[in-house]
């Protein structure tokens, strides 16, 4: 099952610059660019995988017994280097999962930074990409770093939810059961990062999944197929070769507030010391 | 859409946690402050809070009834609340609620049943028809209110009020624990908090007597006893001197320490919390009673019984409103923090209707004093007159009752 899963990957980097030229466009552009990249990469799962594909398709939540979750333990890199803050990301996750305005599940931060002072701002989340900006200091340096929530391995999140609807899957991402949810809260100011919110519909607690819809059937996650500049990666560590596990084995990787031993499984290259 | 000074993480801008959630620590501090009380006569024999036991352990009862109220009307999916009690996730603090809570509950009804006992057979026998049912059931069949029995009665509050009295602290720690055990707010999380809030607790709840006394001894016609009112000032100076300093000296340790989060703390505190902290919880809620108690203790021989009662209850009255200021500066003020550490969001004002609002807020608020009324209209909850039923038995038990129970010159 591996390497079906990975064909929809080799695409993913394919359809970037694409992304890129529609991240300025309307957003019905990226709307049809997305639905046109879920279709085919449903596509080409029904065409490696054959007709068990639909079926797999229609069972997300719970993985099937085309996807085992024993098999992956994913993780995520994000290369502060290469955001350009176009937006792309955050209104991709906006589109696939029906987040409700005004609340994020990704979002961009913008950093302009001096000797003696900084400046950071996240216009709704960066979901339009930044305006230009004008700072009252000498900024020395200026960069973009996306945020999402960190699937962290210890996570207060789970720990304090009081009915266990938040819960950790095996193959890493942190999850919210949405029939079990009872809306309290506490998750939400549980987590070090604002990656959690009380979603205005389902008053249910909501927060990024790492598309687990997709990500179960070989897809990657929405924000990471649609980066132009490959600064968010998503990879399984159970894969040897994989380039996140490298990455993390090999490279100078940050996380988070790590004094919060939290144990995100979001990892940084590059990463500020002024970023929190 | 709140207003951002600095930067905040973009879902850090809504308030998850609203009024209600004000409203669950104000309204259990009641419950734990007032059993407190109940507990220095039952289990301390401290025969001065004699005349208002029965009125804390009441208070108590009242409060506890609705003290679960706020936390199911914050709840986003309420019918489904009962999952914390029914599928508990024990690494969560908030699932010990529901066990908390029941318990306290238990070791509460137990204990208010046989306090009143006595009052509950002579009802049961004075009374007629369905009320007389209604009573007997209350009695649950036994009328044996022989002295053995009495006593037997006696030993049972002792120890009731025993377990009770660790259990309700837990139950308001607990409180505090729920906020203080949060390390991604610098504003909640210290080991203090759960200290603060059950000291606290104890504030309003001897604040909310000191009143509420006040009020039954009008309407019963019955005068205020001068030793139990010096008594409620005294451990309501005590109580508040050292929630005041703790909740200091949580300032101060941080702004020493000159730690990352002091910072945006100390802005917070200047800026959106400077009515609510710094007048309210401070200087009308904190020293201004404090010099008024300070007066009442230390130059209690020489005031007159009406001026210690009017400087006690403003006091008290002032009190009330220090505890539900603290309640809203760590519930709310945590909010307007972002996680980030970079920003701050506009004040919070909460709906007036609806299921959060500031009525519901009331509601909450007064319902317990209804409670109150209705218990009082069905056991009674001045001690009856004479002490004829319990008088003889408590006497034998704690000795030395007459003394304390009259009203003494100032």
């Amino acid at each position: 099952m591996d390497p079906k899963i990975d064909e929809p990957h080799v695409s993913a980097p394919e359809a970037a610059p694409a992304s890129a030229a529609a991240a300025t466009g309307p957003g019905s552009t990226r709307r049809d660019f997305l639905s046109l990249a879920i279709r085919l990469s449903g596509g080409a799962m029904v065409l490696v995988a054959g007709g068990s594909a639909l079926g797999g398709g229609a069972a997300p939540k719970a993985p099937g017994e085309a996807y085992d979750w024993e098999e992956h333990l994913y993780a995520y890199l994000i290369d502060t280097d290469k955001c350009i803050g176009c937006g792309s990301c955050v209104r991709a996750c906006k589109t696939e999962n029906q987040v409700p305005d005004g609340f994020v599940r990704t979002w961009i931060e913008r950093y302009v930074v001096g000797m003696e002072d900084s400046h950071v701002d996240s216009p709704n989340g960066g979901i339009d990409g930044f305006p230009p900006l004008q700072v009252g200091f000498i900024a020395t340096k200026s960069f973009f770093v996306p945020k999402m929530c960190n699937h962290c391995r210890a996570t207060p999140c789970i720990q304090v939810c009081p009915v266990g609807a938040s819960y950790r899957t095996k193959d890493g991402a942190v999850m919210v059961d949405g029939d079990r949810c009872i809306g309290c809260g506490y998750c939400v100011q549980a987590c070090p990062y604002g990656s959690r919110f009380i979603h205005p519909a389902t008053h249910t607690a909501s927060k990024c999944t790492w598309c687990y819809h997709r990500i179960t059937k070989g897809l990657k996650p929405a924000c990471v197929t649609v980066c132009p500049t490959g600064t968010r990666q998503f990879g399984d560590l159970k894969r040897e070769g994989d380039p996140v596990r490298h990455a993390i084995e090999h490279d100078h990787v940050a996380i988070m507030q790590g004094h919060l031993l939290t144990e995100p499984q979001c990892f940084y290259l590059h990463l500020d010391k002024e970023v929190r | 859409m709140p207003e951002i000074t600095g930067y905040a993480f973009p879902n850090d801008v809504h308030v998850t946690w609203s009024l209600m959630i004000v409203m669950y620590p104000y309204i259990t501090g009641f419950v734990a402050g007032s059993f407190i009380v109940t507990s220095l006569y039952h289990l301390f024999d401290r025969q001065e809070f004699k005349p208002v036991a029965r009125l804390a352990m009441a208070t108590s009862f009242a409060f506890l009834l609705v003290a679960s109220l706020p936390l199911q009307l914050h709840l986003g999916q309420p019918q489904r609340g009962p999952f914390v009690i029914v599928t508990p996730h024990f690494t969560s603090a908030m699932a010990g609620f529901g066990i908390l809570y029941s318990f306290y509950l238990m070791v509460l009804v137990l204990e208010v049943w046989f306090v009143w006992r006595q009052e509950i057979i002579d009802r049961a026998r004075r009374s007629r028809g369905l009320l007389r049912a209604f009573y007997a059931v209350l009695a649950l069949g036994t009328y044996d209110q022989s002295p053995e029995a009495v006593e037997i009665d006696h030993r049972a509050i002792k120890i009731l009020a025993g377990i009770g009295l660790p259990a309700a602290c837990m139950l308001h720690g607990y409180v505090g624990f729920i906020f203080g055990a949060i390390k991604a707010n610098p504003w909640w999380s210290t080991p203090l908090m759960p200290v603060i809030f059950l000291l606290s607790a104890a504030v309003s709840g001897i604040a909310l007597l000191i009143v509420l006394y006040q009020v039954f001894a009008r309407i019963n016609r019955r005068p205020v006893v001068a030793t139990c009112m010096s008594a409620l000032a005294s451990w309501l100076w005590f109580f508040l001197i050292l929630t005041i300093t703790l909740e200091l000296l949580e300032l101060i340790v941080m702004a020493y320490e000159k730690s990352e989060s002091w910072l945006i703390i100390s802005q917070l505190l200047t800026t959106r919390l400077e009515f609510s902290y710094v007048t309210m919880q401070m200087i009308v809620g904190g020293l201004i009673p404090l010099i008024l108690l300070a007066v009442v203790v230390l130059m209690n021989r020489y005031l007159h019984d009406r001026v210690r009662n009017t400087l006690a209850t403003a006091a008290a009255l002032l009190c009330l409103l220090q505890v539900f200021s603290m309640r809203w500066n760590i519930v709310i003020g945590g909010q307007l923090l972002s996680k980030s550490l970079r920003g701050l969001r506009s004040p919070y004002e909460p709906e007036i209707f609806g299921r959060e609002g500031v009525l519901m807020a009331i509601a909450l608020f007064v319902a317990p004093f209804v409670i109150l009324w209705v218990f009082d209209r069905v056991l009674g909850i001045e001690e009856p007159a004479g002490d004829e039923t319990s008088g003889p038995a408590r006497a034998a038990g704690a000795g030395g009752e007459g003394a304390a129970g009259g009203v003494h010159p100032a």
